[in-house]
């Protein structure tokens, strides 16, 4: 068979170890827009004591053929240590986190409250007009909480994208 | 700034030393003011000669003609800002095709550097999605082992090009020199070893294979001369036909009986039927390129298939494969030759005798047939340039560089390459104004070959400041011009795609090639006959000067056959000296290039 023989979407969420150095980032981003691979979510930051080594996550949409390709294509790159596609070897945990703005008064205050307190946000900042949540989870219950805030004076959103790791065991 | 003690050895010169560590004798460059510090070394010393070019493009060029004809790695030096915007495609020319390269660019000193500086670009920004890889030297400590590393990189897994990015401070404090490390690297680790369950899967469909084919590229070039003996002995083991990508002429030799010719858009009937037709294909060392597959759902649709690349980002990229195997090709090659020889099955040697008996009646079809007439006056066919310029150099060590365009493709058709290293051409990017600079390079590599640059009227002037280059450095460069008047397969496109309107494809106000030619201390000649052509080309080869040869062709003769965009390989278009039927152009197929 040829060409493309699957055309199913999938969400993949995959690890990155790459070496801590400037531009690594730039080369992985402009690995997805030069080749038109999608970005849903991507954080870094450095995971080793002596900080030579960062965590790229990124959540992104494909095919499986076209998911394959990132993950070659990734791992070619010459700061790359490795390349890990979670949602394919095993159980993984997702989690991001939220700082979310509500502004309101009366009825809408006191519902928004509630349904922090329903979902385990946590209250960082109140004034008499306004709190700040945040919120960890997973990307879909962030989503959830963010639709119900909306008709209760939803502001302001700043979220951190996914971090992502494997359960049990078996690591990076 | 650190104290400039008398002890202390310069940026520059520790670069230089690095340089010689790593066995480089010869750079294309040239000087502006972020690189005077590696000048004033490289006048100090003279370990590693310095081949001054007119552009920084050429210089790019130059440092591939000379990788790929010798399997060693180019290196290039250019200044900071345009010297390494110029030098850009050149590298990607590179990054495409594979060639190791380490390109060496000036930069502002470091304190500088995000300014807007006099000549500042942000070099390692802009070459990023140009290179393989590349630096940016922040410390004078990382130095010495930066451009050991460029080095490594280029010439290891794929080959590609490697851009090292000097602040001119870097260059004049002191840089401690370390020799190059032993060991693998941290994060760069390319697999090179064939996985041995798959060459002996790959080798149970090879031999109960009733049609196969083996379709080679440049991963057989790139790999070492050891590629191309090993695969004139899996192609003998197999019985199987051999054809062979643009980038991959002279793995095999064009006058072995196996070898069916180039494949692709101007590849042969032959080789494009047996790959639409064949049960097993084995890629060695291609990547299924567009101007190879041809319409992607209708590319060999019956066929299982076998992938051998070095690269794990072209396995099923473009084709979905049987049995993917990722080694470098020497490697791969012995072990499928090992593997072969080891199994005791038997080939079904009758069904390989059908196979070639049908490939036989399409060879008879004589796809690249064309029709010279020998009139006095007549005018001369571009095919037979090639085909005369061949029957005249074959005996002797010739290199052929080319251009891009339709004077290419008949170069890949018609001159016949035994060798491997004797073919440079831009394959993958298709960049003109590539062949004088890549020929410049070839010919400083091999001072006593033939050295020719089959060229059109169009692209040879993308890098005609190149002839100065040739005659400082007395290098007896042929540029072989098939002077059409036009942009060939632009018109040629034009005209089977668009309606002959000729738009903007008319070189217009050409120059005199011949004074040309006298005018940078070359010879000039040119053929307007056919009278002409067999002494123009023995002039010209006779010659020990570089050469300009401008030979007048049918201005409106067609590259065929012909794979349009977005039909199949059982879907050709063959040249006016066959039946044709009428055929049209999809609109799916227009967009495409």
């Amino acid at each position: 068979m040829n060409a493309i023989v699957e055309q199913t979407l999938r969400s993949a969420t995959i690890s990155v170890l790459v070496e801590n150095e400037s531009g690594v980032l730039a080369r992985v981003i402009g690995l997805f827009s030069g080749r038109g691979y999608n970005i849903d979510s991507l954080t870094v930051a450095p995971v080793e004591d002596d900080r030579r080594k960062s965590r790229i996550t990124i959540v992104t949409t494909g095919t499986e053929l076209v998911i394959d390709q990132i993950k070659a294509q990734l791992d070619r790159l010459v700061p790359v240590y490795r390349v890990s596609d979670l949602s394919r070897e095993g159980p993984h945990l997702a989690r991001e986190l939220a700082l979310i703005k509500v502004i309101g008064q009366n009825q809408n205050r006191a519902e928004a409250l509630r349904l922090a307190d329903a979902f385990r946000a946590r209250v960082i900042d109140a004034t008499t007009e306004s709190f700040v949540f945040e919120l960890t989870g997973a990307t879909d219950k962030l989503d959830a909480f963010l639709d119900l805030m909306r008709p209760l004076g939803l502001a302001e959103v700043s979220r951190t994208g996914v971090a992502a790791i494997a359960r049990g065991v078996r690591t990076i | 700034m650190n104290a400039l003690n008398t002890t202390a050895v310069s940026g520059a010169e520790t670069l230089l030393r690095a340089l010689r560590a790593q066995g480089v004798d010869v750079i294309f460059g040239y000087p502006g003011g972020a690189v005077l510090p590696i000048y004033d070394a490289l006048f100090q010393q003279n370990a590693i000669r310095h081949i001054l070019v007119r552009h920084e493009q050429a210089a790019v060029h130059a440092a591939e003609g000379y990788a790929r004809s010798t399997g060693k790695t180019g290196v290039v030096l250019v200044t900071s800002g345009p010297g390494a915007t110029n030098a850009v495609t050149g590298l990607l020319d590179a990054l495409m095709d594979s060639i190791p390269l380490v390109c060496l660019t000036g930069q502002v000193p470091t304190h500088l550097i995000g300014n807007d500086a006099f000549q500042e670009a942000d070099t390692t920004g802009i070459t990023r999605q140009a290179t393989k890889h590349n630096y940016l030297v922040k410390r004078s400590e990382d130095l010495s082992r930066i451009v050991h590393e460029a080095f490594y990189v280029a010439r290891t897994g794929r080959p590609g090009p490697v851009l090292v990015d000097l602040p001119k401070d870097i260059l004049i404090n002191p840089a401690p020199y370390d020799e190059p490390a032993t060991g693998p690297h941290r994060s760069y680790r390319p697999q090179t070893e064939p996985d041995p369950a798959r060459i002996a899967e790959a080798i149970r469909l090879i031999k109960a294979a009733r049609r196969p084919i083996l379709y080679t590229g440049g991963g057989i070039i790139n790999a070492g001369p050891e590629a191309s003996e090993l695969l004139r002995e899996f192609a003998r083991l197999t019985g199987a036909p051999v054809t062979s990508t643009l980038m991959g002429l002279g793995a095999f030799p064009a006058a072995n009986p196996a070898f069916l010719g180039m494949l692709g858009m101007h590849g042969t009937y032959e080789a494009n039927l047996a790959m639409h037709g064949c049960d097993v294909m084995v890629n060695l060392g291609a990547r299924f390129d567009d101007r190879v597959t041809g319409r992607l759902n209708a590319f060999s649709p019956g066929s299982k298939k076998i992938h051998v690349d070095i690269d794990p980002a072209n396995i099923n990229k473009n084709v979905v494969v049987d049995v993917p195997i990722i080694a470098d090709a020497t490697l791969a090659l012995r072990a499928l030759i090992d593997a072969w020889k080891s199994d005791a099955t038997r080939q079904d040697r009758g069904a390989l005798a059908d196979w070639w008996a049908r490939i036989e009646t399409w060879r008879a079809k004589d796809c690249l047939k064309f029709t010279q007439s020998f009139e006095p006056g007549a005018t001369i066919k571009p095919q037979h340039a090639i085909q005369r310029l061949w029957e005249l150099t074959r005996d002797r060590e010739t290199y052929i560089t080319t251009e891009v365009g339709q004077h290419q493709m008949w170069a890949a058709q018609h001159y016949r390459f035994e060798h491997p290293n004797r073919w440079m051409t831009s394959g993958g990017l298709g960049t003109m104004g590539y062949g004088l600079p890549a020929a410049m390079g070839t010919q400083l590599a091999h001072p006593d070959a033939l050295v020719i640059d089959i060229a059109g009227e169009a692209s040879i002037l993308m890098n005609i400041q190149e002839m100065g280059t040739l005659a400082q450095y007395r290098l007896p460069v042929k540029i072989f011009i098939l002077n059409n008047e036009y942009m060939g397969m632009v018109r040629q496109w034009q005209e089977l795609l668009h309606g002959s309107r000729y738009s903007e494809s008319y070189s217009a106000a050409l120059p005199d090639f011949v004074k040309l030619a006298e005018s940078f201390h070359a010879v000039g000649l040119r053929a307007n006959t056919i009278d002409d052509l067999d002494r123009v080309i023995m002039d010209m080869i006779a010659s020990d000067q570089p050469v300009i040869a401008d030979i007048h062709v049918d201005r409106f003769e067609n590259c065929f056959p012909m794979i349009p965009s977005g039909a199949a390989h059982n879907d050709m278009i063959l040249g006016p000296e066959h039946e044709q039927e009428a055929r049209d152009i999809t609109d799916e197929g227009l967009v495409l290039v």
